[in-house]
């Protein structure tokens, strides 16, 4: 029978474990378990067929490790074959009467990927494609993805089966003693990832025993509406005269995870130390049990790689900060490649409160495909929160979707066929959840009617893609009230509607309603208000905008929904803070251009951003830069020098004069001023993914004028020459910490020779020595950040002289 | 047999942080953000060890323990007199790595603070291993030695390969080997100790170490 059939009606048996079994026969300890399917193939068929005879419907090929990290390629298809064949011949002599399959098996690559490892996650992508390539070919009933306990790697491999065969997919995690995987998503963020993306089967095994993982599978019971997969351990291992015995007997086994497949499990078996005794007893405890029928959950849930976020009764903020439109520093950090602006935006916007954050970085001269991909990439790497991808390009969206972390939020779709057209496969292949505008191919419905009837056109598009309900949230489109005064009622009515009739959850951009009225906010937060009282289950909008955050706590504790008033009450006590901030700002007079020096030299951050910003309002901005940020910085870089101050006091100086020039960015249109020094390319080199060093040389670089562009880590040679020929940049900067990586540096200072001639190249990392950077054709060696600024700015001198 | 263990958080040694930053404890600013890092870490850091015994074979001048041939000195030294070593990796988790990355972007001084943190999180939770160890090996009348690690004098890096395959750490603890042998998460050691009669345990000593420039030296 269809594999996909029989689950619909029948509880599945999986097999045991595989290793404990094969050490027994003799493997040794760190020998590659996978070999055996060529080497000992009658012991490898031997177990699948005690499996089968003790009631298994599906076994495991013996593949767990088989990769191509791990094996050349012509070892992995032999070892796949024969292990197909070994699993084929046992379900041959089987006694069994039961439906019998074979799972193609596979398990991590063993390597972490990036951001934290070295993996990229495409190759990880391609390294599972091979292995499912050669099971299908080898004719295997379905896939089982197990023990994976990162969720990227999850997703890698999920991705990696669903673009490669169309047979049944499970897939299995392995969680830590604190109920979360190792990278740290939680099962809720599992569940809503692997569904979205449409794995058959979902579940948990390993690390533990039945016992200890009962809270992780009934919290998948809780979220999930696919079937379960549990295979636990037999418990714990201990060693008993040298041999590996595991606590937990067959039968206890048995009535634990018998009980769990009573409470809704569809799928069970057992991992290390379970055997076919296991099995059949387990089969015995589950009886003739009836499958418990799979409920659908109707749960609206967006993750990011470690957290769930759920839409429901409480409203959900959706920071909208990072959007070039009508923000003059964003696009200018955006056009200088300057991610950690954009990082900045989204560290705030989550301290502000924000639940998710929007991306956009659309601008016409920008490649936006690679620039999303880029940010989103770089936001997770930083940001726990799930994003919500903004952009109107389905390339830039599809690209941005295939290596988000988790199920993220898709801005947007709409009710013209297009778009839908567009936008459906991509939730379908890479899971998500849409904002859904409600408009079509004849424009904004001017009445709440036309578009209820928009959104209920969409759901029913939707449907036919297989794209649940849930997974809309409807935007009834707030316009200006300016425009028309019966704007805002149109839209409530139709949010309403929506809400309460169709029972879908909806959004808005909740500030498009004050388009042209003066002190907009006092506007903003009284329809937010209106809206959250009408159904809306999120908004996008400004997290630093006291006047809607009051609005949003206000009505979180009016509606019950804020337990003992704790949020609000959190949220009173900052707001009592920032008017005190104001108050001391406005009598700030007194605060003088000695203690912007001292708050830079002593490290005081947030207090000299506040005294620059007071400055401003009489001083020149570049008066400010060269009599007092410049001399505090030198009055700490020579102290840093002379061995007074140490490194995280010049870091803590560095950062307060970040904070006072992010002040002075504010007031000028460009970032040129007659400060600016000449531009200076900077990368950790390609292979090495440290870039601690390489950050802090940039930041006292940014500090004393110079026009830095950070290219990151990892980066190949061919980038930083392109980079250097195209702002023709006098200055290059490159970073190593390990040895392995001094041969890429060695070839990015040969390119730039042959490329860039006129470049210097100054190098730095902990493995460089003087004699080592003349001997790899540096032109210069930066013992520490300071040293390189002080090198940087002698050839700045030399280019203006 | 491996064995996998979790643990709770050592003691805190505010001066050891300090020290690995190079940075002064008595400063008050540096004392507040060293503060402000362990509060953040404290919420993601997740103490795991996994580890083997092995007894320990000689022959030709050439040592061997679960199937690992060396003939480091510095491994000969540390083991001189056992018959049986532990060998283990223990790490304080990939989220922590994370807060790491994402200060180095934001804020590079709590960055650099939280380097030295994880570098004593890590040395205190290799300590508490050993002290648990320890505990049980008293009854039998034995005790850990100094323990060293793949890297260090000359043992080789490469070493890691066979910790790697032999612990299964990826599987046990989430630990994993990049291609160029380093760990991630990154604040992670993987070490050999010898286990010998008892006798009073003096700690990794930086007197017994050979690196005599060491700016770390103590």
């Amino acid at each position: 029978m269809d594999l996909r059939d029989y689950l619909k009606q029948n509880i599945l048996i999986l097999d045991g474990g595989m290793g404990t079994l094969l050490q027994e026969r003799g493997l040794l300890p760190g020998e590659q378990p996978e070999g055996w399917n060529l080497s000992h193939p009658e012991q490898i068929t031997a177990i699948h067929q005690a499996y089968y005879d003790s009631g298994s419907n599906v076994v495991n090929t013996n593949t767990f490790g088989a990769n191509r990290l791990h094996f050349s390629d012509e070892e992995l298809e032999a070892i796949i074959t024969a292990a197909v064949d070994n699993a084929k011949n046992a379900r041959e002599l089987s006694v069994g009467t039961q439906e019998k399959y074979i799972a193609l098996d596979i398990g991590p690559t063993g390597r972490l990927l990036k951001p934290m490892g070295d993996l990229d996650f495409e190759d990880a992508v391609s390294v599972f494609a091979q292995v499912v390539k050669l099971g299908v070919k080898c004719g295997v009933d379905l896939i089982m993805i197990e023990t994976m306990n990162d969720s990227y790697e999850t997703k890698a491999a999920l991705l990696a089966a669903k673009e490669n065969c169309d047979l049944p997919i499970f897939v299995s995690n392995a969680y830590s003693e604190n109920g979360k995987l190792m990278t740290g998503a939680s099962p809720e963020a599992m569940v809503a990832m692997l569904e979205g993306m449409g794995a058959d089967a979902i579940g948990v095994n390993c690390s533990f025993g039945p016992d200890k993982l009962a809270p992780i599978i009934r919290e998948y019971l809780r979220c999930a509406s696919v079937p379960l997969l549990l295979k636990p351990n037999a418990g714990l291992p201990k060693s008993v005269d040298g041999r590996t015995v595991y606590n937990t007997s067959a039968q206890d086994f048995a009535s634990i995870t018998g009980q769990l497949v009573r409470e809704g499990v569809r799928i069970a078996g057992g991992c290390c130390g379970t055997t076919p005794a296991y099995i059949e007893a387990l089969v015995k405890n589950i009886g003739d049990t009836k499958p418990v029928v799979i409920e659908k959950k109707d749960r609206t849930v967006v993750s990011s790689y470690t957290d769930a976020v759920v839409f429901g009764e409480t409203p959900i903020l959706i920071g909208e900060r990072i959007n070039p439109t009508g923000k003059k520093r964003l696009k200018e950090a955006l056009r200088a490649n300057d991610i950690d602006y954009l990082l900045n935006e989204g560290n705030a916007q989550q301290k502000a409160g924000a639940q998710i954050l929007d991306v956009n970085v659309g601008l016409p001269e920008l490649d936006e495909p690679a620039m999303l991909t880029k940010v989103v990439g770089e936001l997770q790497a930083i940001c726990d929160l799930p994003l919500q991808i903004d952009t109107s390009d389905p390339v830039a969206m599809e690209s941005a979707l295939r290596i988000y972390n988790g199920k993220a939020m898709i801005n947007s779709v709409n009710g013209k066929q297009e778009s839908m057209d567009a936008i459906f496969p991509l939730m379908k292949k890479y899971g998500g959840v849409a904002v859904a505008l409600t408009l079509d191919e004849n424009g904004i419905p001017d009445t709440a009617e036309g578009r209820v009837a928009v959104a209920q056109r969409i759901i029913e598009t939707a449907a036919a893609y297989g794209i649940d309900k849930k997974d809309l949230i409807f935007d009834t489109l707030a316009m200006a009230v300016s425009a028309d005064p019966q704007a805002a009622n149109i839209t409530l009515k139709a949010l309403r509607r929506i809400r309460f009739e169709l029972g879908a959850h909806t959004s808005l951009g909740v500030s498009n309603i004050s388009f042209g009225l003066p002190k907009r906010d006092i506007v903003n937060a009284a329809f937010f208000t209106l809206a959250l009282q009408n159904g809306l289950s999120a908004a996008i909008m400004n997290p630093f905008s006291a006047e809607m955050m009051k609005a949003y706590y206000s009505y979180c504790v009016l509606r019950g929904l804020d337990l003992n008033c704790e949020s609000y009450i959190r949220f009173a006590q900052s707001v009592e803070n920032d008017m005190t901030v104001v108050d001391r700002t406005e009598s700030a007079v007194t605060e003088s251009a000695a203690d912007l020096q001292s708050a830079i030299v002593s490290g005081r951050k947030e207090q000299a951003a506040r005294i620059c910003a007071s400055m401003l309002k009489e001083t020149e901005p570049m008066k400010i830069v060269s009599e007092h940020i410049i001399p505090a910085l030198d009055t700490v870089g020579k102290g840093y020098e002379s061995g007074k101050v140490y490194l995280p006091g010049l870091l803590m100086s560095a950062e307060s004069a970040k904070a006072a020039f992010e002040e002075i960015k504010k007031t000028l249109v460009t970032g040129s001023s007659e400060n600016a020094k000449c531009s200076f390319v900077i990368a950790t080199v390609k292979g090495d993914i440290h870039d601690i060093g390489k950050n802090i040389v940039k930041l006292l670089l940014e500090n004393y004028g110079f026009d830095v562009h950070d290219l990151g880590k990892d980066v190949p040679p061919e980038a930083i020459v392109e980079e250097t020929i195209r702002l023709h940049a006098p200055l290059v900067g490159l970073s190593a910490l390990m040895t392995t990586t001094v041969p890429s540096m060695e070839e990015t200072i040969r390119q730039l020779r042959e490329k860039a001639p006129w470049a210097k190249v100054i190098v730095g990392g902990a493995v460089m020595t003087e004699e080592y950077a003349a001997s790899i054709g540096a032109d210069a060696y930066g013992r520490d950040a300071m040293d390189t600024v002080r090198y940087a700015e002698r050839i700045n001198a030399l280019i203006t002289a | 047999m491996i064995v996998k263990e979790s643990f709770d958080a050592p003691e805190w040694d505010r001066r050891e942080i300090a020290r690995y930053a190079r940075a002064d404890a008595d400063d008050p600013r540096i004392a507040a953000l060293i503060d402000e890092c362990i509060g953040e870490a404290e919420a993601v850091l997740d103490y795991r060890v996994c580890y083997t015994v092995s007894d320990i074979l000689r022959e030709d001048g050439k040592l061997s323990f679960c199937g690992i041939s060396s003939d480091s000195s510095v491994i000969a030294k540390a083991v001189n007199g056992c018959e049986k070593l532990v060998l283990f990796a223990a790490t304080v988790g990939a989220p922590f790595d994370r807060l790491i990355t994402k200060y180095s972007r934001l804020e590079p001084s709590k960055a650099l603070i939280l380097q030295a943190v994880g570098a004593e999180r890590v040395e205190s939770l290799c300590d508490a291993f050993c002290a648990r160890m320890n505990t049980q090996l008293e009854p039998l009348g034995k005790s850990l030695r100094t323990r060293v690690s793949p890297g260090y004098g000359d043992i080789p890096l490469d070493m890691q390969l066979d910790v790697f395959r032999i612990l299964d750490c990826e599987r046990k603890i989430g630990l994993t080997l990049n291609e160029s042998l380093l760990m991630s998460p990154s604040k992670s050691v993987t070490a050999v100790a010898g286990i010998g009669a008892a006798r009073h345990i003096s700690g990794a000593a930086c007197a017994d170490c050979d690196k005599k420039d060491c700016v770390y030296r103590q």
